[in-house]
């Protein structure tokens, strides 16, 4: 069992790596972030959302369904705990 | 609130004494982070840790029951669903109000602030949320672990 699971790991990590090959370089002027929504965000940010931190503005509001997911991950975190862990001393 | 000293397990003085006088500004701290994450480096995330780890630090320094004190279980397992329910909460109320899903321009039908003003204030409502679920979460969190589950004696 621990070998099938180290194999799965393997293969996807091995996946994943090979995945990247096709991201843009890191700093790539020509990629699809750098040539037009990150411009967006930093002329639009302020007068769309009155928000003066662009990183607020971008994490609250145009990526808010991130923000949201990455709430209930931690909720769901708390409550695998609570669920393993948690018990009442009786004695 | 009962008595600080009420509880005599915990480290020495100068570390009890220190931490007692602590805790107010590093929740004031937390409080200052979470609600002055528009215009300065800061957010839901930063703020609630720093809110939960004045907690950690209170039950470090003297013991779970002390900080239980200040912040019952039941309160804070109340407040980390609070949290997470303000943020779907108030994604929700702008798809009934008409527009998308966390598009908070929709609640100015609710209260007319403008829909510029209401993107700047649905993100603090949305951090608040986040602040209040991280906060319980971590707190939540560091009591389990170090206690085995049983919130009586930690570390």
């Amino acid at each position: 069992m621990k070998t099938l699971a180290l194999l799965a790991t393997l293969v996807t990590g091995a996946l994943l790596l090979y995945g990247t090959r096709d991201f843009p370089a890191w700093g790539d002027p020509q990629a699809p972030a750098s040539t037009y929504l990150s411009p967006v965000y930093i002329e639009k940010a302020v007068e769309q959302t009155h928000v003066p931190n662009i990183v607020t503005a971008v994490l609250g509001d145009y990526r808010g369904y991130d923000t949201m997911f990455e709430t209930v991950v931690i909720y769901c975190a708390g409550m695998a705990v609570v669920s393993v862990l948690r018990r009442n001393r009786e004695e | 609130m009962r008595d600080i000293h009420e509880h005599s397990a915990g480290e020495d003085l100068i570390i009890k004494t220190s931490v007692r006088l602590l805790v107010p500004f590093i929740q004031l701290f937390g409080l200052y982070v979470i609600v002055h994450g528009h215009y300065s480096p800061g957010g839901g995330f930063q703020g609630g840790v720093i809110l939960g780890s004045s907690f950690i630090l209170l039950a470090l320094a003297y013991d779970l029951k002390t900080s239980q004190d200040y912040m019952p279980v039941w309160a804070n397992a109340l407040l980390g669903n609070i949290g997470p329910v303000i943020f779907i909460g108030v994604g929700a109320l702008c798809a009934i109000f008409g527009g998308l899903f966390l598009d908070y321009s929709a609640l100015d039908v609710l209260i007319p602030l403008g829909p510029v003003e209401w993107r700047s204030f649905g993100i603090f409502l949305v951090e608040v949320g986040v602040g209040l679920a991280v906060m319980s979460i971590m707190l939540l969190l560091y009591w389990n672990l170090s206690s085995g589950g049983a919130l009586d004696e930690g570390l």
